[in-house]
Formats: structure tokens, C-alpha cells, sequence
């Protein structure tokens, strides 16, 4: 979709910048996106304003994990290489961490520290999943909108329907207008 | 500390979790906690819904994706670092593929009505999705050692912070999540005493 890909775009600097906005995504690569914004489309110049809510809001729409909005910012920005610079920087560092950090407490899963951080965070890693799902639906205003995050809250809760039966129905629902 | 009576399962491979993790990245449209949690707990029994929480503890103070972190520790807990690779492997490379081809495809789809529809329908019932798998993780914290009373007003305030006040993750966690984790830290402290003794 950018027809020619720039020529001079700079991967390891992008790279580098990547690997740098890892270290900062405490919840998630999405909470770095105001910076990544101010590289890529203020800075460099590689994408437009469009562009880059549409990345995000494609990788949304797609299966996977969230972060791959970075690795279609990416491709946007440079092709196959961009998405793999960039998708590479934000998660080497993270990853590396989460790896030394799930061991290092593991070999103390019994120290009163590690158990207590385990039961402090516990509600607030529940409460976070509950924002989420707040800042998400009141992205978009509308009882219908709203009706519809209510009973896919519920059947979740309460059933064992599947999950791809919901986002299906969500679809068929949307597609028709009526959400 | 599980609430379910039936033993934990495990996987038999480092194929298995990267098939596992495939699949269950392919259901996640806006987001892929809420299958994990299903998937990982209910329906391979890998993982009770405490230890969910205590993984997903870690990936959300740490920096970096949750749910990719979530993947890693849970590779890694059963297989080492190889656990941890096809884990993270099997969550991202299918969709990443899948991705860049609608990436590829988006711009002649993108403004018509019937796709930004059906795109405003499955935003409405991921955020469903993740409400209820919040829900339902709700009962984790019955065994919690700091008390309901203490938990519920935790969780209210993150929520108040995080979702009215929008106040930067950072602050909540280091902010809320201090207070927390101090307060299980006293209320840790006679059990801890006990197992020393006896370690």
C-alpha cells in the first residue's frame, strides 16, 4: 500500500529506537505508541497521520497478539525489512527480560517478597483487564455498542460458547449496522 | 490453591505448546488474553486460574507485550528456554503472516461500510471478552491472603485510576501496586515465619 518503499530509510536506527521503546512498554508495546508516532510520522516521515491509526487498527481487527500493529507500522513504513527491524527491536529486549525475570522468581517462588508481590498484584492485574475493556468500549459511543460488550461480558463469564462465536456474531451484527 | 478438583495436565512437547499457542493466537481478534486464559485454564489445564494471574503479574509490570511474555513464562515453565521459543514462536508467526497480507489487502477494503461495521462489531465483543474473562478470574483472589475487603478496594481504585482518571500504567502499578503488595507482605508475615522454621 506505499507503492515505492523509501530507499533511505534508516533500519538500524529504527531498529535501535525499537529496541529503546521496549524497555518503556510497561502494559503493553501500545503504550509507547505516542512515541512511536513521534518518530515515524513526525520525525522521519515515514508515515502519515492515516497510516498509522490504521496499523493499529488493523492488527485489532486481525488474530494474533496486539503488537503486531509495530511489524505493520513496519511494512508501512519499509517493507518486509522495516517490519522485521522494527518488530525485532520491541520484542528482544522485553522478551529477554520476561525470561530472566520468570526465573529468577521461580528459584524463589517461596521467598516472602515474591509471594507477596504475586498476591499484591493480583487484584490490580484484574482491575487493569476490567479498564481495558472499559477504555475499549467507551472508544465508541452508543447503547448498541454498549449492549453488545455487556452480553459478550456475560456469555464469557457465565458459558463455555466459543469464543471465535462471538467475535463471528460481532461481525454479522456490525456488517449489518446495527451496532 | 486451585479451586478446581481435577489435576493439572501438562504439554507432552515443544510441538505441542507452539500448536497450542498457534491456534490460540489465531482465535484472539483484539486481543488474545481473554482466549489464553480460556484455553491455558479450562481447556488444556495447564495452568490453574491463580498461577494465570500470578504469570500475567509479571507480564504486566515487566515491560513488552503481556500476552507474549505471558507465552514465554509459560514455555519456560514447562520446557525451558526451547518452551519459551516455541511458545513465543507459535503466538506470533502464523498471525504476523496473517497480518501483513490483510495489511496488504487493507486499502481497498478499508473504506467500505460493511467492513468498518463488522471492524466496529468485533471491537465490541472483544471488550466483552476481556470484561468477562475478568469476571471470572475474580474468584482467584478468594485464597488471597490480604482478604477480600482489602482486594476489592485495590481492585476498584486500579480500576478508577486506570479507566476514569487515566492515569499512566506506571503510577497505578508502582503507586497501587506498592500499597498491595506491603500490605500481603505483612500478611504473609506469620507463614513465613512458620516455613522458615521448618525449611
Amino acid at each position: 500500500m506505499t507503492g515505492a518503499m523509501p530507499l533511505s530509510v534508516d533500519l538500524l536506527a529504527l531498529f535501535a529506537h525499537f529496541l529503546l521503546l521496549s524497555l518503556l512498554a510497561i502494559g503493553g508495546a501500545i503504550t509507547v505508541a505516542p512515541d512511536m508516532h513521534r518518530v515515524l510520522v513526525g520525525e522521519m516521515g515515514l508515515l502519515s497521520d492515516v497510516q498509522f491509526n490504521a496499523s493499529i487498527a488493523i492488527a485489532q481487527a486481525s488474530p494474533g497478539p496486539n503488537v503486531l500493529f509495530v511489524a505493520v507500522m513496519g511494512y508501512q513504513a519499509a517493507g518486509l525489512p522495516g517490519a522485521a527491524a522494527m518488530l525485532a527491536g520491541i520484542m528482544l529486549p522485553s522478551t529477554t527480560l520476561a525470561l530472566a525475570a520468570a526465573r529468577w522468581s521461580h528459584a524463589r517462588r517461596d521467598w516472602r517478597a515474591v509471594r507477596a508481590f504475586k498476591a499484591g498484584m493480583a487484584p490490580i492485574v484484574i482491575a487493569l483487564m476490567f479498564a481495558t475493556g472499559w477504555i475499549l468500549s467507551a472508544e465508541t459511543p452508543g447503547w448498541r455498542h454498549m449492549l453488545l460488550t455487556v452480553v459478550a461480558a456475560v456469555l464469557v463469564w457465565r458459558t463455555r460458547l466459543h469464543l471465535l462465536v462471538m467475535i463471528t456474531v460481532g461481525a454479522i451484527v456490525g456488517g449489518l449496522g446495527w451496532v | 490453591m486451585t479451586d478446581d478438583t481435577h489435576p493439572l495436565a501438562r504439554p507432552s512437547s515443544e510441538k505441542e505448546l507452539f500448536v497450542a499457542f498457534t491456534l490460540l493466537a489465531l482465535q484472539g481478534f483484539g486481543g488474545v488474553l481473554a482466549v489464553a486464559q480460556r484455553v491455558l485454564c479450562e481447556q488444556k489445564r495447564w495452568l490453574t486460574k491463580e498461577q494465570f494471574v500470578e504469570i500475567l503479574a509479571f507480564g504486566q509490570v515487566l515491560p513488552g507485550p503481556n500476552v507474549c511474555n505471558v507465552a514465554l513464562m509459560v514455555g519456560d515453565r514447562f520446557f525451558g528456554w526451547r518452551g519459551a521459543f516455541a511458545a513465543l514462536a507459535g503466538m506470533m508467526t502464523v498471525p504476523l503472516v496473517i497480518v501483513l497480507a490483510i495489511t496488504a489487502a487493507y486499502s481497498q477494503y478499508a473504506s467500505n461500510p460493511v467492513v468498518a461495521g463488522a471492524l466496529k462489531g468485533m471491537g465490541a465483543v472483544a471488550a466483552g471478552l476481556i470484561v468477562g474473562t475478568a469476571l471470572k478470574l475474580i474468584s482467584a483472589l478468594r485464597a488471597n491472603p490480604m482478604g477480600t475487603p482489602a482486594c476489592t478496594v485495590l481492585l476498584v481504585s486500579a480500576f478508577v485510576a486506570v479507566a476514569f482518571l487515566r492515569w499512566p500504567l506506571v503510577w497505578v502499578l508502582l503507586g497501587l501496586g506498592t500499597v498491595a503488595c506491603l500490605l500481603a507482605w505483612r500478611r504473609l508475615r506469620a507463614d513465613t515465619a512458620a516455613a522458615a522454621e521448618g525449611g
